[in-house]
Parts: structure tokens; C-alpha cells; sequence
């Protein structure tokens, strides 16, 4: 099977459903690259090069600059969405979506409730989250735990290349909002990714390890993470289950439950902050439905309470790392 | 030296790279026969128990359970009782894993595609430099290539060996014209059009079997031998809530209890196989051919063909080897093939008896082959 980058397999995703489809459109900063301007052409692509070439495939009329306020094109996109197109917008940095938070959660998330069903909203903002690129704290936040809280919104963590592209074609084709949370440190890993359009069903988590000792969920960037702890566990005689839900709402909580209830144990692990994030939610999940089978104590592995470091060396110890992993694993196993 | 012999971590398939021992399932001092299963192995997409390539008394234990080690990595030494200590400790000292590496039959697999009737056929070939008659593998309904991991090196000792990709599965393209044995049968013939192979030993798993089967009545003079294994066409019925429930299948756990139908230890079905069926059944078209496939060959619980006849005019040497808890396909069928016919019965195998004996099949084909060209 072809190898191909995580920018590339959701650059893939995007062109082949402009194609199939001629409703979908692409809106955002620099996404087209020099577009009302003298510059050149697909300059940039955006910030980090996800949607280049899109504009000279298919024109300035669906793939528009924007001028730099969220308010207002993230407002538009929605409008665009309630109206018939099938709007793919870039919110460059996720950090960004205080100045329109109000175009996504009170308006776009609630277009279907508010009218009765009759609307649908096939919305698809594209987001960069994490740390790790020495971007400090405006820059490197992991907020899917905001989306995740608010009804009406879809919520996207693809964490390989295999499965940006079927989660993205997902995105596209689905009739709610849904937000895509692409981790700026995994543009540039590869893996298998058919050149065939394949859509992944939102909801259903993969398992990337199969043991019978431990369950270790693991969100976005951290399933690799997971994956590598999970391989090390087992030299260690300790087999470990690892699942990546792959999307925050809806979660698959069936095969979390399932997992928990075989193996008695679980780590979360979780870049976000603690407070209100997908390590809490998961936790609350197994403490009410599956309390009975826990055989130790909950362990989360996330980020600290605190914005993310400038300082390189402390930004290297915010970011959950192999070794917390498996310290929590460890400790969960004995426990 | 010459009497010392390495047993080394197999590869199977393309991507593996490395495994980990899980178990021995034997201890230093043991005399082991060649197929007999030695330990168990895991790599990312899969685990099976292993069965040892060579047979003779077990002299080292290399590897310790809980090993990582790459594909050719030493795991255990065979030698006569008489063979000095001193000799085996210097053996395991000396082992280089490239030295296993090119103990390995068949130089590698290869991936290929090509044009038929307008769309993209895939195949795998391993051996493709040796000159000896080569070797078609054609898999079943909702199978793949890979199916055969365990068999394609094995099998390209001295001859090429070809695993087709039919059309709508794997690799190929997912357009599928009627879906019937015949497309299927025609996509056997091209390959071996494109392949410049006049003739051929053809090997079909299931549905697979069907296919040759309609290959061989075609062109009788260019199939050296035929096997079949768990194979189509020589029974009216096939187990209809099977297929349905295969067809349907999306989520994991509906998928995981499909698979789990094909094996007698359902413990085969690993996480990774489970995906793999749902990344196949995932791509666009995937999931019409299988449909149509079904509903044109394997209508209602019952099969459209029946090659009875065929294998009544005694066209080739013909195997046909079937797990006695095979639960897809009835292993009855075997009764009232004529005479000439080898039956080789597994037990306590189910309908991959390529996967879940893997050495003993490889073993019976090989002897299959042999016969046929002498």
C-alpha cells in the first residue's frame, strides 16, 4: 500500500470529495495563498501546507482566501453549510476559537435543533491542536475537550495517516458540524494510506493493541504513544489493550466498556489539561458503568493545569511522554 | 558443524519485521518433527503458533519468552545428541541474522498490478527468478493475497508463485461486471496470460477452488495439477448465514464474530486481522462487489456452480484437503469424488486450513506437485 504523510492523506481526503462532489468548498487563511492580492498563487496552502495545490485544481472560486477574522469567516462557512454548500473552513489554530465561539457552539451546533431537524449543517472546520512545536502557550493547546462538552458538534481526532483520510472524507459527506482536529506534530509521519476513498464511521474505536491485563485509551497524538508503552509493557509480561476512540462525540464508549470489563484495569492518557478533559470523561464513564470490574485505581496521564511552556525544556515535560505511560501502566497493573 | 541446524523467526507476510515469542511449546532435549507447532509467535498483525520447518533433537532454546527479535533472529538450535556443547555455544555466538536471512527460500514478495478488461488486477509473486512450473494461489469470498502468508514463501521452492488478488478484493479494483465463478475464473486466466505462465499448478481456497475449477474445464492443458482446499463447486449448500453476516458486517464486533466462524480456535482472530477485513470492506465499492458476488455465486445458501463433473474427467492430478470442523463449507463433500482424487482431511481445523495448518498444507502440496510432474 502506498505511503503516504498525515498532510498529505487529508489533502488527498479533501481534493478526491471536491471532486465527487462540487458543493464542497474550501475556505480559510492563506488556504488558497495570495488570493486578492498581487502575490503568488497556492503559496502557502495554509500555515502548514495541508490544503496546497487545491487551488489550482479548482480554481478561486472554491478555495477562497479569508481575511484574518474567525468571526466572520467561521460565521460564513456556517451560513454556507445551512445554505447548501459543504464548506471545508481552517481555523489555523484551535487557540483561535474564542473570537467565534459563539458562529459554532450557539449557532452551527444548534442549527438542527432549533429548526425542528428541518435544517442540516454539513460543516467541516479543520483545526491544529497540540504541543510540542515551540509555539507556546496561544499556539499548542489540545481544547477538544471544549467541542466535546457541546451538543450538536461532531468531534475528530485522527492520530495516523490511514485514519485522517477516512475520517476527513467522514467529515465531509456527514450533515452535522464537525470539528477535525489535525495535531501539528503528526503532518509529517507516514503510513499506509489507500489511493481508494474510504470513509471511517464516526463513533467506532480502533484497538492498535490486544491484550488481556490492561486497557490503555489514548487520544489523537498519545495513540502512538500508547502503542510504543504497549510494546514495552509486554517485554515486561504485561499485556496491554490500546484504543483510539478516534472521535471524542460520539465515543465509542461500548468498546471501552467491553475492554475494561475483560481486563479490570485502566490508563487514560490524554494531552489535555485534566480539569474537564477526555481523561476525566473516560474515567467517569468506567467509575459508573464498570466500577464492579476495576481491580485498581483509575490512572489519567495528561498535561498539567497550566498553559503551555515557551521554555523548551519545560514544554518537553508538559507533553505526556513515553515514561508517565508506563509509570501509570505500571502502577495500574500492580495496583 | 554441518549437523547443527538454526530455527529462525519466520516472516509472515510483506510487513513483518519482527516478532515476539509469546511461548515455547517445547523444551531443550525434545526431538521435534518438521510441522510440528514449537512456540507461539506475535507480530503486530498477527499471531499463530509456529511450526518448525525442520525436525530433530532440540538442542538450544535462543530466545526466551517475551523476545522482540527481527524476521531471521536464531530462536533455537537442532543438533545430534553427539554434537559437543562447545560446539552449539559457539554456533549461537557466531549466528549472524543475514546468514538466516539467506537460509529464507524465495528472495522476497513483490506486489504487481495490471490492466484486465479496464480495471486493475493485483497479484503477489515470490520466486518470480526461479524456472520451475509455477504456482497459482487463488483466495476465497472476501479474501485477499494475504491469505496466503504463511504458504507463498514456502510454496516457491524452485517455482514462482503467483497470489492473485480477484477482482473486487484486495488490491484489485472493486468493479465487478456479474460476479459470477467465470468473472472470477477469467481474472485466474489472465494472470496466467500476463504472467506468460502456459501452464500451471492451481491452488483456490474456497470460492477460490470454484474458479480454478472453471479454469481447468476451460483449458485443461494449461493446469499441471489442481488442489482445493476447503473448496466451492463440489456441494450444493453453503453456509448462507455466514456469508450474509460477513457481507454485512461494518462494526468490529460483528466482523470479529464473522472471522471467528472461519477458525476452529477463534482465538486466530486477532485485532489487526479484524481491522484489516474492515479496511478492505471500508473502500469505496468494496462492500456492492461482495454483494454482488454473493448473490451471483453463493445465492441463499447455496452455490451456483457445481464442478463435480468436471473433476469426474479427470483433466489433472487433483488434492483436496478440508478441515474436519470446517463450518462454511461442509467437509462431506469430499464423498463420491472418484478414485484418483487425494483427500487430505485436517482436524481440528476450520475453513482456513492454509492458516491454521499452514505446514501441513504446504507440506501436502508440495508432495501434490511433485507427483503431478513426475
Amino acid at each position: 500500500m502506498p505511503k503516504k504523510t498525515y498532510r498529505q492523506a487529508i489533502n488527498e481526503a479533501i481534493a478526491s470529495e471536491m471532486r465527487r462532489d462540487h458543493r464542497v468548498i474550501v475556505m480559510g487563511e492563506d488556504n488558497a495563498g495570495g488570493a486578492g492580492a498581487p502575490g503568488e498563487k497556492d503559496a502557502w496552502g495554509g500555515v502548514l501546507g495541508v490544503t496546497k495545490g487545491l487551488q489550482p485544481e479548482f480554481g478561486p472560486e472554491r478555495v477562497l482566501d479569508t481575511p484574518i477574522s474567525e468571526s466572520a469567516f467561521i460565521g460564513a462557512a456556517a451560513g454556507a453549510a445551512a445554505t447548501g454548500l459543504r464548506p471545508v473552513a481552517e481555523l489555523m489554530f484551535v487557540d483561535f476559537m474564542g473570537v467565534c465561539f459563539d458562529q459554532i457552539f450557539n449557532q452551527a451546533a444548534k442549527f438542527r435543533y432549533m429548526f425542528g431537524g428541518k435544517a442540516v449543517t454539513p460543516l467541516v472546520i479543520r483545526t491544529m491542536y497540540g504541543a510540542g512545536l515551540r509555539a507556546a502557550s496561544q499556539h499548542s493547546q489540545c481544547l477538544y475537550p471544549l467541542f466535546t462538552h457541546i451538543p450538536g458538534l461532531k468531534v475528530v481526532l485522527p492520530s495516523s495517516p490511514y485514519e485522517a483520510k477516512g475520517l476527513m472524507i467522514q467529515a465531509i459527506r456527514d450533515d452535522d458540524p464537525v470539528i477535525f482536529f489535525e495535531h501539528k506534530a503528526l503532518y509529517d509521519e507516514t503510513g499506509d494510506v489507500p489511493d481508494e476513498s474510504y470513509t471511517i464511521p464516526f463513533g467506532e474505536a480502533n484497538i492498535t493493541r490486544d491484550g488481556g491485563d490492561l486497557t490503555i485509551v489514548a487520544f489523537g497524538r498519545m495513540v502512538g504513544l500508547a502503542n510504543q508503552a504497549a510494546d514495552e509493557l509486554k517485554r515486561e509480561g504485561i499485556a496491554a489493550t490500546v484504543i483510539d476512540p478516534r472521535t471524542t462525540s460520539p465515543l465509542d464508549t461500548e468498546s471501552i466498556l467491553d475492554s475494561v470489563r475483560e481486563t479490570g484495569r485502566l490508563v487514560v492518557v490524554d494531552e489535555a489539561h485534566p480539569r474537564c478533559s477526555m481523561a476525566a470523561d473516560v474515567a467517569r464513564l468506567v467509575a459508573e458503568e464498570a466500577f464492579k470490574h476495576l481491580k485498581a485505581p483509575i490512572k489519567t496521564v495528561t498535561a498539567p493545569h497550566t498553559p503551555v511552556p515557551f521554555s523548551p525544556a519545560l514544554e518537553d515535560l508538559y507533553i505526556p511522554n513515553l515514561a508517565r505511560i508506563l509509570e501509570a501502566a505500571r502502577a495500574a497493573a500492580r495496583g | 558443524m554441518s549437523e547443527i541446524q538454526p530455527i529462525v523467526m519466520p516472516k509472515w507476510g510483506l510487513s513483518m519485521e519482527e516478532g515476539t515469542l509469546t511461548a515455547w511449546l517445547v523444551k531443550e532435549g525434545d526431538e521435534i518433527a518438521k510441522g510440528q507447532e514449537i512456540a507461539d509467535i506475535e507480530s503486530t498483525k498477527i499471531a499463530n503458533a509456529f511450526e518448525s520447518p525442520k525436525g530433530g533433537l532440540v538442542r538450544r532454546l535462543a530466545a526466551k519468552v517475551g523476545d522482540t527479535l527481527p524476521v531471521g533472529a536464531l530462536l533455537a538450535v537442532l543438533a545430534p545428541a553427539s554434537t559437543p556443547e562447545a560446539e552449539i555455544d559457539a554456533f549461537v555466538g557466531g549466528f549472524a541474522v543475514a546468514e538466516a536471512a539467506d537460509d529464507q527460500q524465495g528472495g522476497g514478495i513483490s506486489e504487481v498490478r495490471f490492466a484486465h478488461r479496464g480495471r486493475a488486477v493485483a497479484y503477489k509473486v515470490a520466486g518470480g527468478h526461479h524456472v520451475g512450473i509455477p504456482v497459482v494461489l487463488v483466495h476465497g469470498f472476501g479474501g485477499d493475497s494475504d491469505n496466503w502468508l504463511f504458504n507463498i514463501e514456502a510454496l516457491a521452492a524452485g517455482r514462482p508463485v503467483y497470489a492473485i488478488d480477484l477482482p473486487g478484493h484486495g488490491k484489485s479494483e472493486k468493479t465487478i461486471e456479474r460476479g459470477d465463478v467465470d468473472e472470477l475464473a477469467d481474472a485466474v486466466v489472465a494472470l496466467m496470460d500476463e504472467v506468460g505462465a502456459n501452464r500451471a499448478h492451481l491452488v483456490g481456497h474456497s470460492l477460490g477452488a470454484a474458479a480454478a475449477f472453471e479454469a481447468l474445464s476451460r483449458h485443461p492443458e494449461r493446469v499441471a495439477s489442481i488442489a482445493g482446499l476447503a473448496p466451492a463447486g463440489l456441494s450444493d449448500t453453503v453456509n448462507g448465514e455466514f456469508v450474509d453476516a460477513f457481507v454485512a458486517a461494518e462494526k468490529r464486533k460483528d466482523v470479529r464474530a464473522a472471522l471467528q466462524k472461519l477458525f476452529a480456535d477463534p482465538e486466530l482472530v486477532s485485532a489487526a486481522m479484524i481491522e484489516g477485513v474492515q479496511k478492505f470492506k471500508r473502500l469505496e465499492g468494496a462492500q456492492a462487489a461482495l454483494k454482488t458476488i454473493a448473490a451471483a455465486a453463493l445465492p441463499e445458501g447455496r452455490q451456483a456452480r457445481s464442478y463435480r463433473a468436471v473433476v469426474d474427467k479427470r483433466h489433472a492430478p487433483t488434492l483436496v484437503v478440508w478441515g474436519t470442523k470446517d463450518v462454511i463449507l461442509n467437509p462431506e463433500a469430499v464423498h463420491g469424488l472418484p478414485e484418483y482424487v487425494e483427500i487430505v482431511r485436517l482436524d481440528d481445523v476450520g475453513h482456513m486450513p492454509h492458516m491454521e495448518a499452514a505446514s501441513r498444507v504446504n507440506e501436502a502440496l508440495a508432495r501434490h506437485f511433485a507427483r503431478a510432474e513426475s
